[in-house]
């Protein structure tokens, strides 16, 4: 069957400014795939390429077998939108807007299904301009899945949630995904990214400068960890062949290895010999966070290009 | 499902949308309808020579004049705006996003317009027939029908094409207004054009539809004699229909212009 998304070396400059420059992907059926940058890293204007709204300046796009480009129905029929910033008619209900864009697509979801799968029963015959703001959003994944689309492109889905709402839309794209259905979200939020993704791609300044499984992302699961503790009396102090090793930070001690297993042993089992409390220990890895900020640290918050609308 | 069947389709939700949008429904339908009252109250006793020879009751002019301004504003001035407010609000480039084709989309608000402007057309020539006795002969009925329908037509793709000058939807209603206001007052529309009249205006006027479009409507709505078909003016209000439509469809944008 292939991939849903291959890319190769898909460029889109806007002027003299190069957007994306050079970006790799692939995404297979069914998985949920995030791309994660910050504003202006060339997220939208991929995810848009894809989408058919905007035409590459080079490269090679291919989203379910056809090429975004030309803006096939066929490939229209099988897609599911929904954009950072989009609207609907303000007047229409819930239901009329969700069966109004039903109406598009030769095969679509049940219309009570759709509105129950985002969580808006009680909302159905409520016009669009007395929905809440994150109402008004779930609104924009019903209608995406409208026509039972087999890829989901989120733009941002969730900027501007209260956490709550994150959570709930979480879990609406996750049954999604557990329904088969393929997504390609793009977010800046890495907690979104290590919920939802199976796999994540980072952009900046308009390249993939990591990818791989939130969990292992820039070598996370390789790097080195940490080890941080204080000792509760002043006065003991750590067996020389430990305090070898450590170094002295913020009024405790900081020890730094890649596999820590050892020294941790010794740790503890010396503590409990002596009856030390070890105050705030501490083993921790880079987050997701933390290699995101080192991988995306050379892409300067600039603004998101001028769009030029074709 | 086809390309026509999607447009009336979206014929009916937008006509949904329409009425439940109070701005629309009072500037599109109530205005028409309030100006041939205010008019024909205040001047309709007067005599006003329309053709050569034909002068009939003012208030007769304005159910021809104000049907004239009906189809503009609402096929020109309605669908400019809404067409302008939903580019920025993304409503069109979500559908865009959609199988839907962008012409079923269009000719769907563009449909609704002209039964819209069917619609006040028929009020008005109602109203004029039972407070005045401006009645239409069926002599010119085919003339009066094949006239709105250009007309109707030829301002929608106007509307259309003036979107594509509008940046945003805070300035849709100034432009909209401030490229149709001063045509209609010179053409005929607002304030019977007379003997008097000054050439300049007759000249300036006779370059725009509006003027072509209002004198149509009046002479097939009141022509003494003959079916009431004015060709030439009818043709040079289609000529800027197709100029409308080139211009729509050569640069007709989706997504908001920011």
């Amino acid at each position: 069957m292939g991939t849903a998304i291959e890319v190769r070396g898909l460029r889109k400059s806007y002027g003299d400014v190069e957007a994306v420059r050079g970006v790799d992907l692939s995404v297979d059926h069914g998985e949920i795939f995030a791309l994660l940058g910050p504003n202006g890293a060339g997220k939208t204007t991929t995810v848009e390429i894809l989408e058919g709204y905007r035409e590459r300046t080079a490269g090679e796009a291919t989203v379910l077998d056809h090429d975004p480009a030309r803006g096939e129905r066929e490939l229209k029929e099988r897609i599911g939108i929904v954009l950072q910033s989009t609207g609907v008619d303000p007047y229409l209900t819930v239901a009329e807007t969700v069966e109004m864009y039903r109406g598009y697509y030769p095969s679509p979801r049940p219309l009570d299904e759709v509105i129950d799968l985002v969580g808006l029963e009680e909302k159905r015959d409520v016009r669009v301009v007395k929905l809440s703001g994150g109402q008004q959003r779930r609104l924009d994944v019903a209608i995406a899945l409208a026509g039972d689309p087999e890829l989901l492109f989120l733009d941002e889905p969730t900027t501007g949630f209260d956490p709550s709402a994150r959570r709930h839309a979480w879990e609406i794209v996750k049954n999604l995904a557990s329904l088969g259905k393929t997504v390609f979200l793009t977010t800046h939020y890495m907690d979104e990214a290590q919920y939802l993704a199976g796999r994540v791609a980072v952009i900046s300044s308009g390249e993939i400068v990591a990818e791989g499984p939130p969990s292992s992302l820039g070598g996370r699961d390789t790097a080195t960890a940490v080890v941080r503790f204080r000792l509760s009396a002043p006065d003991v102090s750590l067996p020389d062949a430990m305090a070898s090793g450590v170094t002295r930070e913020d009024g405790g001690f900081r020890y730094q290895a890649a596999d820590p297993t050892r020294f941790l042993h010794d740790l503890t089992g010396w503590a409990l010999e002596n009856s030390v409390t070890l105050e705030g220990l501490d083993v921790s890895r880079p987050t997701l966070e933390d290699v995101y900020l080192k991988l995306t640290a050379d892409d300067a918050e600039r603004p998101e290009p001028a769009e030029v609308s074709s | 499902m086809s390309t026509t069947r999607l447009a009336l389709r979206q014929v009916g939700y937008t006509n949904k949308a329409f009425w439940r949008n109070p701005a629309a429904a009072f500037f599109t339908f109530a205005f028409p309808i309030m100006f041939l009252i205010i008019f024909t109250t205040l001047f309709g006793n007067n005599e006003v020579q329309v053709l050569p020879g034909v002068s009939v009751k003012q208030s007769t002019f304005y159910v021809a004049a104000m049907s004239a301004f009906a189809v503009i504003t609402a096929c020109y001035t309605n669908i400019a705006i809404q067409v302008s407010f939903n580019r920025d609000a993304g409503i069109l480039k979500r559908i865009r996003g959609t199988p839907l084709p962008g012409a079923s989309y269009l000719a769907g608000r563009v449909m609704h317009a002209v039964i819209i402007a069917f619609i006040l057309v028929a009020i008005c020539v109602a109203y004029g027939r039972i407070f005045y006795s401006a009645s239409l002969s069926a002599r010119t009925l085919p003339a009066f029908l094949v006239t709105i329908l250009v007309g109707a037509a030829s301002f929608a793709a106007l509307g259309l094409a003036v979107t594509t000058i509008i940046p945003n939807a805070d300035a849709a209603p100034a432009i909209v207004n401030a490229s149709i206001l001063p045509i209609l007052f010179l053409s005929d529309i607002f304030i019977p054009l007379t003997p008097g009249t000054p050439q300049w205006v007759d000249v300036v006027s006779k370059i725009f539809p509006v003027r072509h479009f209002a004198e149509a409507m009046q002479v097939a709505f009141f022509s003494p004699t003959g079916n009431g078909f004015r060709w030439g003016d009818l043709a040079v209000v289609a000529a800027w229909g197709v100029f409308g439509l080139i211009v729509a469809i050569r640069f007709f944008t989706w997504e908001p212009r920011r």
